[in-house]
């Protein structure tokens, strides 16, 4: 469990980028975290292992205060992948890229080779297991990426911005993925303003905005209240816009994703 | 990077700042000749303190002590280096003249670190472009230089991401022997050139889509023009350069040591 209490943080150059949040992240929880450009998501969740640490307030990681622990003891149980595959990827092949951390964590050969094999097969990266990461191709660098992190098996596993420059297939894949994760009992936090992704997902959503959390609940709740989407400069899901416009065929417009919106419409087609 | 902060440009109004880019280099480079003349103590020590009215009339105090305080570490090599090579070569022993040397090659360095950063601290980027540009230097070099200049903060800041991501897989680059601390950057090192080749091949591209090097000769919005200030300042550099040379050849340096 990752405890953030009445946390501010501000940059040594001044930009007060939190103020006063708190926030808890529970065991097995899927959380996503929204809000335009600026609002601090990412500072946020550069808090939960140790990367930043709060200039006021405490943040706790299973009951361990960040300040009085290292980043790698943390990284252990909160792995965090970053938004750019390309800020992290230096070896000559992938399978080494993988082992990087896992050496770095002290596993022992054996295992190492274990949770490789086990990484390379989980995100279908078993023929490039030889190959230079650098020749992949974005989408292909960020699974490698992904897979890096995976390999460990951390606890919690936060992702910042996970669906950019990806297609809609690949995102539909890291969907089903990132549900598969959470369905075996990982926490996932993701940090986004894919609105359409997050709505196909539904996780609980915290909705930031310069550097306050302004909302805090269901997908549903969230993404189907425009007023509180405009305070973060996030614009209503497509299909919740749709059923808006119904609303004058009696249509309830709290529907986010394509499942229950063709459910709906079928439903009422039949009915006719 | 505290010491990068201490030579990064901050706009402020004073009458350093408006001084043209190549009086200040002048000056700069008087007050590095003169400083490489000596190797006593006593005249080190004025040399450091005729600079601070310079740095309080600019109004970079702050950023000024910064940069000292980041050449702190160089500066304590420099005195241990001299201290050790007088100590061997002297027999085994130190006098305190020796002490007095190893203090004035420090204070020499914190000299130059000092004139440096006065430079850089009251000189914009754009403004050296413009001065190498009006020194009949190619205008590709000039756009390279400022270039570099341009992208030193953004090249830190990816380099703290960098840092960031590898710490994030379990990295610890305070750990082992020094050998191994060294090998430790290389996670840091190589997604850093990566992505500083990357950049560069991109910028080259944006450029050349913006058809750079059409017209081969640019003129400016803005022109360089020597003012009364910059006269003041090149007669105080004059005057520096000439007494330093004078007294260096005909005035005899009293020492701190018997």
């Amino acid at each position: 469990m990752i405890d953030v209490k009445r946390v501010s943080f501000t940059y040594p150059n001044g930009t007060e980028a939190l103020r006063e949040v708190s926030i808890r992240v529970r065991d097995g929880e899927f959380l996503a975290v929204m809000g335009q450009n600026g609002a601090g998501k990412t500072t946020l969740v550069k808090l939960f292992n140790g990367l930043l640490k709060p200039t006021s307030g405490k943040v706790l990681v299973d009951n361990v205060n960040t300040k009085d622990t290292s980043v790698a003891k943390l990284a252990r149980s909160v792995g965090f992948v970053f938004q750019n595959p390309d800020n992290q990827l230096f070896c000559e092949t992938v399978e080494e890229e993988i082992s990087f951390a896992l050496r770095n964590f002290g596993f022992d050969e054996s295992r190492v080779k274990r949770r490789v094999t086990w990484a390379l097969n989980l995100l279908g990266l078993n023929e490039y297991r030889k190959t230079s990461p650098f020749m992949l191709s974005g989408g292909e660098r960020k699974r490698v990426a992904l897979a890096s992190v995976l390999a460990w098996d951390p606890k919690v596993v936060v992702m910042d911005e996970p669906t950019i420059g990806q297609d809609h297939r690949q995102k539909e894949k890291l969907r089903q993925f990132i549900i598969q994760l959470n369905s075996q009992g990982k926490t996932v936090v993701i940090v986004t303003h894919d609105v359409e992704f997050v709505a196909e997902c539904a996780p609980r959503i915290v909705l930031m905005s310069s550097g306050r959390i302004v909302a805090e609940g269901s997908s549903k709740e969230i993404l189907t209240d425009p007023e509180t989407l405009t305070k973060a400069s996030i614009v209503v899901p497509q299909i919740t816009q749709v059923f808006m416009g119904l609303a004058d065929l009696g249509f309830q417009f709290d529907v986010i994703d394509l499942l229950s919106a063709k459910k709906l419409l079928s439903e009422r087609l039949i009915k006719k | 990077m505290s010491f990068f902060d201490g030579l990064k440009f901050r706009r402020v109004d004073s009458a350093v700042h408006l001084m043209d880019p190549r009086v200040k280099f002048f000056y700069v480079f008087a007050i590095f000749a003169v400083a490489i003349l000596f190797y006593e103590l006593l005249p080190l020590i004025i040399l450091f303190f005729v600079q601070i009215p310079f740095v309080i009339l600019a109004r970079v105090q702050r950023e000024w002590i910064r940069s000292l305080r980041g050449a702190v570490f160089l500066a304590a090599v420099i005195f241990g280096t001299n201290l050790l090579f007088k100590f061997i070569y002297g027999g085994y022993s130190l006098a305190p003249s020796d002490l007095e040397h190893a203090s004035a090659m420090t204070l020499r360095f914190l000299v130059l670190v000092e004139s440096f950063s006065i430079f850089f601290l009251t000189t914009s980027p754009d403004h050296l472009g413009l001065a190498l540009e009006q020194s009949h230097i190619p205008y590709e070099f000039c756009f390279a230089f400022t270039t570099a200049v341009r992208f030193v903060p953004v090249l830190a800041e990816e380099a703290q991401t960098i840092m960031d991501a590898q710490k994030a897989r379990g990295l610890e680059l305070e750990k082992g022997n020094f050998l191994k601390r060294i090998r430790n950057y290389i996670p840091i090192l190589i997604p850093l050139i990566i992505s500083a080749i990357r950049r560069s091949l991109e910028l080259a591209e944006a450029m050349e889509s913006r058809a750079w090097g059409a017209i081969q000769k640019r003129t400016n919005f803005y022109v360089l023009m020597l003012r009364k200030a910059d006269y003041s300042m090149i007669i105080i550099s004059i005057l520096i350069l000439v007494m330093g040379i004078y007294i260096r050849f005909n005035v005899p340096i009293p020492s701190f040591s018997p």
